[in-house]
């Protein structure tokens, strides 16, 4: 594991400082995305990090690969075509939750149910932070945002059961509070032949944290730690009140630019018509 | 080799041609046929097909596979083309080089599906937040449909711009008898080296993935493409060289045609399928001896002012049929000087015919005369 100085390899120096307020977690979700890098020795040039709109969705500016920056919610659409038009490119998907979940909820259930080969990691902070603390999909019922003062009284999304029921082929989610296995876990979503998605439960102090008085720093990793809990020996099903955590889902079934070379084959041999 | 094919077929056929190697789209009416044909052809000639579930998605995947390299086209009709128009915009503003065809239908909203229109003029040109620089193109025979296709190809690959080219239900489905012939193709210019390039603000293009690292960002930004949302004047510098860039080219994107225009006194100002109704009315004119001509807007957007307004301004009186309220009217009018310019619109769904454009010439033409 290379930690610190070595990893500033991965970084671009001249897009620094990043974006995010002292506390967020985002920060944390990047250095054990880097590391993942590290580990699985990821070729920088045939790489490429797409982001959607928002807080999550800034980090490809950080990362010194190939990027882009698209608009809110479709960054899974635009990195569906990167990967259809040159497939041997691995492509990484960076959201947020409103990002992935609320304006972009058609396109994630799409990509999961194409199987297309397409790492998406979801940074859930509960919150929409860029716009200044609204609620989101994902923000709990009687919490508090800037659109939800009195508490909010929707129902949560849940990523997880969202992308298992879509047909997406590796489904995790893990907390900045557990980034210790951060690094192994997004490197075997993106040694997953198939679309994977990870949801990260990151911290926001600025808004999540102060609308909601669960203070800052420790106390919202410990508010992550309280909320979950981890499915090793037990199964998701056996977790009640709490958000399971760990690897739900992780099968190997046709991916879609497999299918879609096997289809031109069968196309050129007149198969077709 | 003639052979009677659809308006929307020649469009797909000509997206071949001009080396069209993926296709992103949902269906609507009338523009279905050409992703059908496109999900015929591109699988046996190595291209890609891929049916999205949005437009919005249509057009994202539309620039993803062109910033992986591939010449990128969608297709679709007025609902659809609404919810494109963020992505055309981020497609401007990364000098994303694709091609979206139009297929016009009777609007607002679901409006008449499906019946011809021509109401997407100023959505083609304005239809995104901001200012950008736009190509747009019209057609109207299916010969013109796959000329103009391969065009406009060629124009976005050329200038790295999302080009539009504007049909309409009528043209899309009309079957008409033509010999399709191999015609020039334009491909992006790479950079000889990706080491120092500046991937903004350049003709050149380099794809992901070929050696150079950058961002490519619908923020503004500067050549580098290193983001500069605080300091405006990067991104101001970037779309006033890519503006420039179209005004230096003007002669190669102006398409016009021109029908017995010499002599005219009355003038016809049309485009797509309406210049095919406004031909018949000039020669319907001409043999009861009023020396009416007609101008053909193959190219609507960069508006090509100084040719139209010379025309105009020579001419007796103006008249500018089409299938919208006076979108195109109101163009000719800024530059027509005292000429009088009249809108013959129409949105109901039918074609303007023959006679009622002859009609409306001969009233602009003694309104002209008379007295003031």
């Amino acid at each position: 594991m290379r930690r610190g100085a070595s990893l500033r390899e991965y970084l671009r120096q001249e897009a620094m400082p990043n974006v995010w307020c002292p506390g967020c977690g985002h920060g944390n979700v990047m250095a054990a995305l880097t590391e993942a890098f590290d580990r699985t020795q990821l070729d920088l040039d045939t790489t490429v990090v797409v982001g959607g709109i928002g807080c999550a969705s800034r980090m490809p500016f950080f990362l010194d690969t190939n990027t882009m920056h698209t608009t809110h919610g479709r960054a899974l659409a635009f990195a569906t075509g990167i990967k259809l038009a040159r497939p041997e490119l691995t492509v990484i998907v960076i959201m947020g939750d409103g990002d992935a979940l609320a304006i972009g909820g058609n396109h994630l259930i799409h990509a999961c149910r194409r199987n297309i080969d397409l790492t998406a990691l979801v940074l859930n902070n509960e919150i929409y932070g860029m716009t200044g603390g609204q609620a989101a999909p994902t923000t709990p019922q009687g919490f508090r945002s800037t659109t939800s003062p009195l508490g909010s009284i929707e129902s949560q999304f849940d990523a997880v059961e969202l992308a298992l029921a879509a047909g997406a082929t590796f489904v995790a989610r893990t907390t900045t509070f557990d980034f210790h296995d951060m690094p192994r876990l997004i490197e075997t979503a993106l040694a997953h032949p198939g679309f994977a998605l990870v949801e990260v439960l990151s911290q926001c102090p600025t808004y999540f944290g102060r609308l909601n008085k669960l203070g800052a720093g420790r106390a919202l990793l410990d508010y992550e730690k309280d909320l979950t809990e981890p499915i090793e020996g037990i199964t998701r099903d056996d977790v009640v009140g709490k958000q399971p955590i760990g690897v739900f889902r992780q099968e190997i079934r046709p991916e879609y630019t497999r299918r879609y070379a096997a289809l031109c084959e069968r196309a050129r041999k007149g198969a077709h018509g | 080799m003639d052979q009677l094919i659809q308006g929307n077929e020649a469009c797909a056929l000509g997206a071949v041609m001009a080396g069209c190697s993926f296709f992103a789209g949902y269906p609507i009416s009338p523009s279905s046929e050409i992703m059908e044909w496109m999900a015929r052809m591109l699988p046996t000639r190595g291209g890609v097909f891929v049916q999205m579930e949005d437009e919005l998605a249509s057009m994202g995947a539309v620039i993803g596979a062109s910033w992986a390299g591939a010449k990128a086209m969608t297709a679709t009709s007025g609902p659809g083309f609404s919810l494109m128009q963020e992505h055309i915009g981020y497609a401007a503003m990364t000098e994303t080089p694709c091609v979206i065809v139009d297929s016009q239908r009777v609007g607002p909203s679901t409006g008449m599906p499906t019946m011809p229109a021509q109401g997407d003029v100023m959505q083609a040109r304005w239809g995104s937040h901001g200012d950008r620089p736009a190509i747009v193109l019209t057609a109207s025979s299916v010969r013109d449909t796959y000329e103009m296709t391969v065009e406009a190809f060629n124009l976005s690959e050329l200038h790295r711009l999302p080009v539009v080219l504007l049909l309409d239900a009528t043209l899309s489905h009309m079957r008409e008898n033509v010999d399709l012939p191999e015609l020039p193709v334009l491909s992006r210019a790479h950079p000889a080296s990706p080491d120092g390039f500046a991937p903004f603000g350049s003709p050149e293009f380099l794809p992901l993935g070929r050696g150079a690292r950058f961002m490519v960002t619908g923020l503004s930004h500067d050549e580098s493409g290193h983001q500069q949302a605080s300091d405006g004047a990067p991104g101001e510098r970037l779309l006033r060289r890519a503006f420039a860039r179209l005004e230096a080219d003007a002669e190669r994107i102006t398409h016009l045609r021109m029908h017995r225009l010499e002599d005219a006194e009355l003038v016809f100002v049309t485009y797509g399928i309406t210049a095919r109704a406004g031909r018949a009315a000039v020669d319907e004119l001409r043999d009861v001896g009023v020396s009416a001509g007609l101008l053909e807007l193959m190219t609507l957007w960069p508006f090509p002012e100084r040719v139209v307004g010379a025309i105009a301004e020579r001419a007796g009186a103006v008249v500018v049929p089409e299938l919208n309220l006076g979108q195109v009217a109101l163009l000719v009018r800024a530059v027509a000087g005292d000429t009088p310019v009249v809108p013959l619109g129409r949105v109901d769904g039918s074609l303007l015919a023959p006679d009622d454009i002859a009609a409306a010439g001969r009233t602009a033409l003694v309104a002209d005369r008379s007295p003031a």
